[in-house]
């Protein structure tokens, strides 16, 4: 197994500036905007930019749901390995609000197709986005692209996207792995 | 993450605690689930359950098929009073000929002990035991377990009394396998002629002063007194019964600490347990009834989940 960096921790400290700065171009003052973090990986992305927002832009009362999509995958029995829940924690209604999904990896569209209907759980919103920090290209099972990206890259079959965070993982990094 | 241990939920006998354990942190998920305002997931839409209640059941049938909606399942229901059981067909017969129907799940209550288990043998669908007569009753001690976790913290080192009809309970065979394998003690307390006779061999002390009983106890659970299964008097008249092992405002208030009071339902008011207690804030009735669905959706989705495509 190899790895290669993508980013390391001073190059995502700025996309998660500019992605910040990209959501305040689009959203002002987040009074009728929530973000929603996808369990596991993508709720480390939500609560930093969430972070980031309320220290360094001033934006107060931002809300930030954390959303468990296990029970709305397409692939339920059928993989090997049973599917392993977290916990939700969305204490808000997102009826007739503007959504932004946030998840860490943007690979098959699998999962956002599953975060679509889970959040629907919550009501009907006005219009959802999607952020994602890494877009595998060419990747995609679905017709699902992100409104804000990171950064994009091409991965092949045997590589792997590994994204740290300090918080979980000691330092802030992203890897190409290979499986050789 | 773990898959469970078994390939059908037929009694707790059968069960590890692992079993219990991811049952109940699946259980939390659901839980959370069944408070959104859309209450409901697809995870089970290509699955079809069937509820076989060969004996009568309000709260056990509704809480199932309640469960079984809220994962997208599609479900057949079947009662033994309208069906061929009547013209002379056997157990076996009536089911495979509901399997030949592709179902996946059968959720079973039957009157004989061991039902489920000969039917898990004969048939090739997930069986899910939710009651064989006077032997087990899975799903309800899992729920009373999770109750008990969810009020107190852990089952783990309470101390746990099981009040009234013990002979004819299944919910209390269950209860005492479920709470001894999470490390609770367990005593029952009862009429001598309701107590069975080698209880103590499952390692339960047996006692019949109720007051003593729960002034050791964290936790009592009261049973319904079941007349349906008595074929002669157990105890000389129900307002004696209600004398000596009735649970009162009076003997709670009496005791130095405030104890949690259980019912597997339905509640004879008036007979083993008064309407100020049923009502009253130490009473986790209610959360049980709550429970039971997350319980039993976490029970149905664990079983699915081994179903392979």
């Amino acid at each position: 197994m190899s790895d290669k960096i993508l980013l390391n921790s001073k190059e995502i400290k700025i996309i998660l500036h500019r992605l910040a700065c990209q959501l305040i171009e689009n959203h002002g003052d987040f009074s009728n905007t929530v973000l929603l973090g996808i369990q596991p990986r993508g709720t480390f992305l939500a609560q930093r930019l969430g972070k980031l927002l309320e220290e360094e832009y001033n934006i107060q009362n931002i809300k930030l749901g954390l959303l468990d999509i296990t029970f709305f995958r397409d692939d339920f029995r059928r993989r090997d390995a049973p599917l392993e829940a977290n916990t939700t924690h969305v204490d808000f209604i997102i009826e007739d609000k503007n959504v932004v999904i946030i998840d860490d990896v943007l690979f098959s569209g699998r999962s956002i197709n599953a975060a679509l209907s889970a959040m629907q759980s919550y009501g009907r919103p006005k219009q959802t986005e999607l952020l994602c920090l890494i877009d595998r290209r060419f990747s995609r099972h679905l017709p699902i692209q992100p409104d804000y990206r990171g950064r994009q890259v091409d991965v092949i079959n045997n590589e792997r996207v590994a994204v740290l965070w300090e918080e979980n993982d000691g330092k802030d990094a992203i890897y190409l792995t290979t499986n050789d | 993450m773990k898959s469970l241990s078994v390939q059908n939920l037929l009694g707790i006998k059968h069960l590890k605690k692992e079993d219990l354990d991811l049952i109940f942190e699946t259980a939390d998920h659901f839980k959370e689930v069944i408070n959104r305002p859309i209450k409901k997931v697809p995870s089970l839409r290509d699955i079809t359950i069937a509820n076989l209640f060969f004996e009568n059941s309000t709260r056990t049938k509704l809480s199932f098929e309640l469960a079984e909606k809220r994962l997208s399942a599609d479900i057949v229901n079947f009662s033994a009073g309208q069906s061929s059981l009547k013209k002379g067909e056997t157990l076996i017969d009536t089911v495979n000929n509901i399997l030949s129907m592709k179902v996946d799940i059968v959720v079973m209550r039957h009157p004989n002990v061991g039902a489920g288990v000969f039917l898990s043998k004969h048939v090739d669908a997930k069986i899910i035991n939710a009651g064989d007569g006077t032997h087990e009753h899975p799903t309800q001690a899992l729920l009373d377990s999770y109750s008990i976790r969810e009020k107190l913290g852990d089952v783990a080192g309470k101390k746990v009394v099981i009040v009234g009809d013990v002979l004819h309970s299944r919910v209390a065979l269950s209860n005492i396998f479920a709470l001894q394998l999470q490390g609770a003690e367990v005593k029952v307390c009862g009429p001598t002629t309701l107590i069975p006779k080698h209880i103590e061999s499952l390692g339960v002390k047996a006692e019949t002063n109720l007051r003593k009983a729960l002034e050791w106890c964290d936790v009592a659970n009261v049973l319904r007194v079941q007349h349906e299964r008595m074929d002669v008097k157990y105890f000389p008249s129900t307002r004696e019964y209600t004398q000596l092992f009735g649970i009162n405002k009076e003997i709670l208030n009496s005791l130095n600490k405030e104890i949690v009071v259980m019912h597997p339902g339905p509640i004879n008011r008036g007979v083993e347990i008064t309407s100020d207690v049923a009502d009253s804030d130490q009473s986790i009735i209610l959360n049980q009834v709550e429970n039971g669905v997350a319980v039993r959706m976490a029970c149905i989705y664990l079983l699915a989940e081994q179903i392979k495509r």
